[in-house]
Formats: structure tokens, C-alpha cells, sequence
């Protein structure tokens, strides 16, 4: 699966991977120290990020996305703090929370900048605050063109596809990540476990985009109810098969449990949306608390789910690479055919 | 491009694909215009109607069945808001039915008729809009105040007319709108307390009324004719009765709606 990167330049192929050549030395190419306080800090942006999408989820459920009618500005002013009553609470805490995202983005990627030897990790703190900017004017764009469903829709997914960028970042500066020699096996099952866990990070995020859509009133509740059944088998044939025959790898055990869990916890959550909102809560006259703890819940939990299923994939990569011959591009391995 | 990249590239065309079709979903067209008032002032002029000839239709609409208890509003996350508040959804008093908009939609054939130049009130006070239903006629000035101390924004969501979203700070001066096509049943509501709610029906003729408390409604100077006459509730939905009124007479025309909207 490395060789997906190849193309980017054998150091982030070879960095991210830590390849085991078949002599049996360990390939790395940039020897990356620990960094405490980069690390702790990018810990720090996941958790803003997390509290940033319950921020955001708290503004959809209790349907004031658009209290706040103005944007960049909010009532006409840029730094002046409104009432923080009715849904102005809702809204603008979430601007402000959006605000302090973007700046601890910014201040990540221009440490990382200074501090990070690996350039595909300091160019992907840059694709952070790409991100951060693109998911503020999605976030801008829904307001001034009064939440049209696909808008909202690919703003609720970028946070979450940011949120996943936040927590890999934490993951890759983390100590385990940089002064751990992994432990490779090899898969020579198909579909790969790698594949699989490709394949479930699709589905869920199928899911979300059909769960925005129902959230922002653009789709029916039953695509995302029905398409909850594909991601239930798909992430438990992901989970089953790395717990199976990967379960003596520290990283991959606990990511598969943690997605397990989450999964069924949010198969639960997920039954308590829709209880409160499509059957108890449809003629209901103001968003009612048991939809609303209920729904914001159910969004913070498939973050997360998404979030572990991302992590599961990278230690994948890493612990449970493809066959070595199959990493190296056919250019690579014969050089006469170039 | 090997297989696994043919496998990435479509299931990114797929997820492009499906945001595609959310577009294609999009209930409104927002698109219309500040070339209403021109629409507005390209129309003939209004067709004389005989005062000596005019009917007058009212009535009585009913609702059959237990009415639903009004939900009680939980007000609490804006100390601005005073008082107590119930759901207007379905409101019925002794079996009559209030906020039924009730409008002739068919039978006045080509005749035009001009938007008076008195504007409509819609007041915001104890947080709740007031009236509930409102009619108004196409290009008629609706003059919103705000009577509360707080902010409310006014946000119209149509389907044929101009969407828009502004706040009105208390003690600020009243909005002055209009809606230039005929909708009935236009949604309006309060996002900052997503409690209020509230119907603007636009049409082109100024024959409307919406029922009171105690279910009445009168519709006052219909030319002699054979009409059609919509009932329309926000949950109960559409009911119509032809109706034929003489030279100068007054016809009584009732309705009744079931629960669940039959």
C-alpha cells in the first residue's frame, strides 16, 4: 500500500511506511525526533477541533444557523461579542470556537514549519490551514446563501475531514509513532486489510454526507438509515479481520476496539436521533432537549468513529503492508521497461 | 493507472456524484428578484368592480375531532423573552378553528386588482409573531415591528418569492417588506427563537380573510360569480368548496377540517 505514495517521493513513502527491505534492514528516511510540546500542541488542536464539531452540531440542532444573518462580520462587527441569547449562543460560540481553530492551525503549521524534518508532514499542516480557511468560507457561504442543503452538507463533512487531519497530525508527531520500530507483517490476504479499512473509511463517509443532507433537510432520513446497515458490515468485517489475525499488534488492536465500540455505540445513538427527531420530534414546536443532546451526540460520536477508522488505517499502513513486491512500482522494479 | 487508482478516482467521482445529486434536490428557487416591483407595476390596471353589486361570503370553519393540546413553549434561553407562549399550530377553541386562510383561488378570471397602498402589521411580541396567518396582497408593504426586548431576524423561507434573513434589534425602526408572487402558506420564521413561526399567504386579488378565534371569517366585496373558495390550514392543509354568489348578497359558507388533516 506504500506505493500509493510512491509517486509523492520515496521519503514520505518510505517515512510513513518504515519499510523492511527484504535483507532485513529497516528503511527510514529522515530520523525524526520527539517533539513534546509540537506534539502536545497538535493533541490540543484535535480536541478544539472535536469540541469545534459539537460546537457546530449544537447550531444545527437547535436550528439557529442562521440567527446570526451576516458573515464574516456578525451583526455588522467583526470582534465585537452580541448577546449570547436564543440561538445568537448557539451560532456565534461556534464562530468564535471556528476562530480559535483556525488560529491554533495556523500557529501548528508555522511550528511544524520550523521544528518538523519531515516535509510531508509539515506540507500536511499546511493542507491543514487550507482546509481550516475553505471550511470557514463553506461556513460563510452557508449563512449567506441561507443553509442551502449541499453547502451545509460539504460543511459538516470538511469538519469532520478536518477533524481526521488534526487527529492523524497528533498521531504522527506522537512518540510511539516517531521512536517505535514497527512490527510488519505482511498481508497477503484479499481484499487486503488496508483495502478494507479504505473501504471504510468510504462508507463512512457516504454516511455523513447522507446523514448532513437529512440533517440539512436536502434528503429523506431513510438513504442514511438504510446506508447504516453497509457501513455496520463493512467496518465489522474491518474490524473482525484485523482482530483476528493482527491482534498481537498493539496499534491495530486498539484501533479496531475503539471502532468497534464507537460503531455500536453510535448504532445506539443512532436509533435515539432517530426515535426523538423523525418520530417523537416531528410535529414538535422548538427543538426539544432529549433531539437535541441526542442528535449533537450522534454527530460528535460518527467524528470520532470516522477519526479511529482514519488511525486505523495509517497503523494498517504501517504495521500491515502489502506484499513488498507489490509497493514497488513496476518502473521501479524494472528499470529497463522505463 | 493501475486498478486500485481506477478504484480511488471512482469513488471520489461517487462522492462528488452524491453531492451533486443533494444539489439537484434543492426545493427553492431563490433566485427571484428585485424585478418584482417592475413586474408589479407592468401589470394592467386594476378592473372596475360595481360597489352596488358586490356579495359578501363568511362563515364558520370547524374542526372535527380532539383537538391537540398546544405545546407550551419553553422560552428560558432569552431572558428577553417575557410571558408565556403556547404552539399556534393547531389552534381550537370550543370546535372552531383559528388561522385558516381562507381565499377565493378560482373564478375572478382576467380581472387585476392593485395592492392597497396601506401596509400590513406583523408585530414580534412575548416572542411570538402576531398574527399568526397573515394575508396580504402581491406587492402590498408588510410593516414588521418589533415590540420585544430583544433581537429577533425575520426570516422568510419561500418557494416563488425572494428569500431573505435580517435582525431587528429592539426599539429599532419597523422592516418594511413586500412579496411580489402569489404563495400561500409562506413560512416565516425567528432563527434565533426557533419557536416562531408564522404563515404569509400572497395573493393577487383582495378577496382573503383568515378565521379568528372563534373560527369566523367574512370576505367582503366579491363581485357577482361562480367562485372557488380555499381553505387552507398550515397542518391541516387545503380545502375548497365552489361557491356562487348573487348581486348583493351574503352566503354563508362553512367548513371543517378532521384532525390528522383529512
Amino acid at each position: 500500500m506504500c506505493h500509493l505514495l510512491w509517486p509523492l517521493g520515496a521519503e514520505i513513502a518510505l517515512d510513513l511506511c518504515h519499510v523492511p527491505d527484504p535483507r532485513g534492514t529497516t528503511l527510514k528516511a529522515i530520523a525524526a525526533t520527539y517533539n513534546r510540546g509540537l506534539h502536545r500542541f497538535a493533541v490540543i488542536l484535535a480536541c478544539w477541533t472535536f469540541l469545534l464539531i459539537i460546537a457546530g452540531a449544537l447550531v444545527t440542532s437547535n436550528d439557529a444557523g442562521l440567527s446570526v444573518p451576516d458573515w464574516p462580520t456578525s451583526f455588522g462587527s467583526l470582534y465585537k461579542i452580541p448577546k449570547l441569547v436564543g440561538g445568537v449562543k448557539f451560532e456565534h460560540t461556534h464562530r468564535m470556537i471556528a476562530q480559535g481553530a483556525g488560529l491554533l492551525t495556523i500557529i501548528l503549521a508555522v511550528w511544524m514549519w520550523r521544528a518538523e524534518k519531515r516535509r510531508w508532514l509539515r506540507m500536511l499542516a499546511i493542507a491543514a490551514v487550507g482546509t481550516v480557511i475553505a471550511q470557514g468560507i463553506l461556513g460563510g457561504l452557508t449563512v449567506l446563501f441561507f443553509l442551502p442543503a449541499p453547502i451545509s452538507s460539504a460543511h459538516a463533512a470538511l469538519a469532520q475531514t478536518f477533524f481526521c487531519i488534526a487527529v492523524a497530525m497528533a498521531v504522527f508527531t506522537g512518540r510511539r509513532w516517531i521512536e517505535e520500530v514497527p512490527r510488519v507483517e505482511f498481508d497477503q490476504r484479499r481484499p487486503s486489510l488496508f483495502t478494507l479499512t479504505l473501504l471504510s473509511i468510504f462508507v463512512l463517509y457516504v454516511q455523513l454526507i447522507l446523514g448532513a443532507m437529512f440533517r440539512h433537510h436536502g434528503l429523506s432520513w431513510w438513504p442514511h438509515v438504510v446506508h447504516a446497515a453497509v457501513v455496520s458490515f463493512v467496518l465489522a468485517w474491518t474490524a473482525v479481520r484485523a482482530l483476528s489475525i493482527y491482534s498481537q499488534i498493539e496499534a491495530i488492536r486498539n484501533s479496531a476496539i475503539l471502532m468497534l465500540s464507537l460503531l455500536i455505540a453510535q448504532l445506539c445513538l443512532g436509533f435515539t436521533a432517530f426515535l426523538t427527531r423523525v418520530s417523537w420530534g416531528k410535529d414538535a414546536a422548538q427543538p426539544e432537549l432529549p433531539m437535541v443532546i441526542s442528535t449533537v451526540t450522534h454527530v460528535a460520536v460518527g467524528a470520532l468513529l470516522l477519526a479511529t477508522t482514519v488511525v486505523l488505517a495509517i497503523q494498517v499502513w504501517r504495521h500491515v503492508p502489502v506484499a513488498f513486491e507489490e509497493r514497488v512500482p513496476q518502473v521501479e522494479r524494472n528499470p529497463s521497461a522505463a | 493507472m493501475n486498478r486500485k487508482r481506477w478504484t480511488i478516482l471512482a469513488s471520489m467521482l461517487a462522492l462528488c456524484a452524491l453531492l451533486l445529486l443533494a444539489a439537484c434536490n434543492k426545493k427553492e428557487n431563490t433566485e427571484q428578484s428585485n424585478n418584482s416591483a417592475t413586474e408589479q407595476q407592468a401589470q394592467p390596471a386594476a378592473t372596475p368592480i360595481d360597489p352596488a353589486t358586490v356579495a359578501t361570503v363568511n362563515g364558520t370553519v370547524k374542526f372535527d375531532g380532539t383537538a391537540p393540546k398546544p405545546a407550551k413553549i419553553d422560552m428560558s434561553q432569552d431572558p428577553g423573552c417575557k410571558g408565556t407562549n403556547e404552539a399556534e399550530s393547531v389552534v381550537v377553541s370550543g370546535g372552531d378553528l383559528a388561522n385558516v386562510f381562507v381565499y377565493v383561488k378560482d373564478g375572478l378570471g382576467n380581472r387585476t386588482f392593485e395592492a392597497p397602498k396601506d401596509p400590513v402589521v406583523l408585530d414580534q411580541k412575548g416572542c411570538q409573531y402576531h398574527p399568526h396567518v397573515l394575508g396580504v396582497m402581491a406587492g402590498q408593504t408588510v410593516q414588521i415591528k418589533n415590540d420585544d426586548p430583544t433581537t429577533h431576524n425575520i426570516h422568510p423561507t419561500p418557494k416563488d418569492n425572494r428569500e431573505w434573513n435580517e435582525s431587528q434589534p429592539p426599539s429599532s425602526p419597523a422592516l418594511e417588506k413586500n412579496f411580489a408572487r402569489e404563495e400561500i402558506m409562506l413560512p416565516v420564521k425567528c432563527n434565533q427563537h426557533p419557536w416562531m413561526k408564522m404563515y404569509v399567504n400572497v395573493v393577487k386579488s383582495p378577496f382573503f380573510a383568515v378565521t379568528d378565534k372563534s373560527g369566523k371569517y367574512e370576505i367582503k366585496g366579491l363581485p357577482p360569480g361562480d367562485y372557488t373558495l380555499a381553505f387552507v390550514h398550515e397542518k391541516l392543509g387545503e380545502q375548497d368548496q365552489k361557491v356562487t354568489v348573487a348581486a348583493k348578497e351574503t352566503k354563508t359558507v362553512d367548513q371543517s377540517f378532521k384532525a390528522g388533516g383529512e
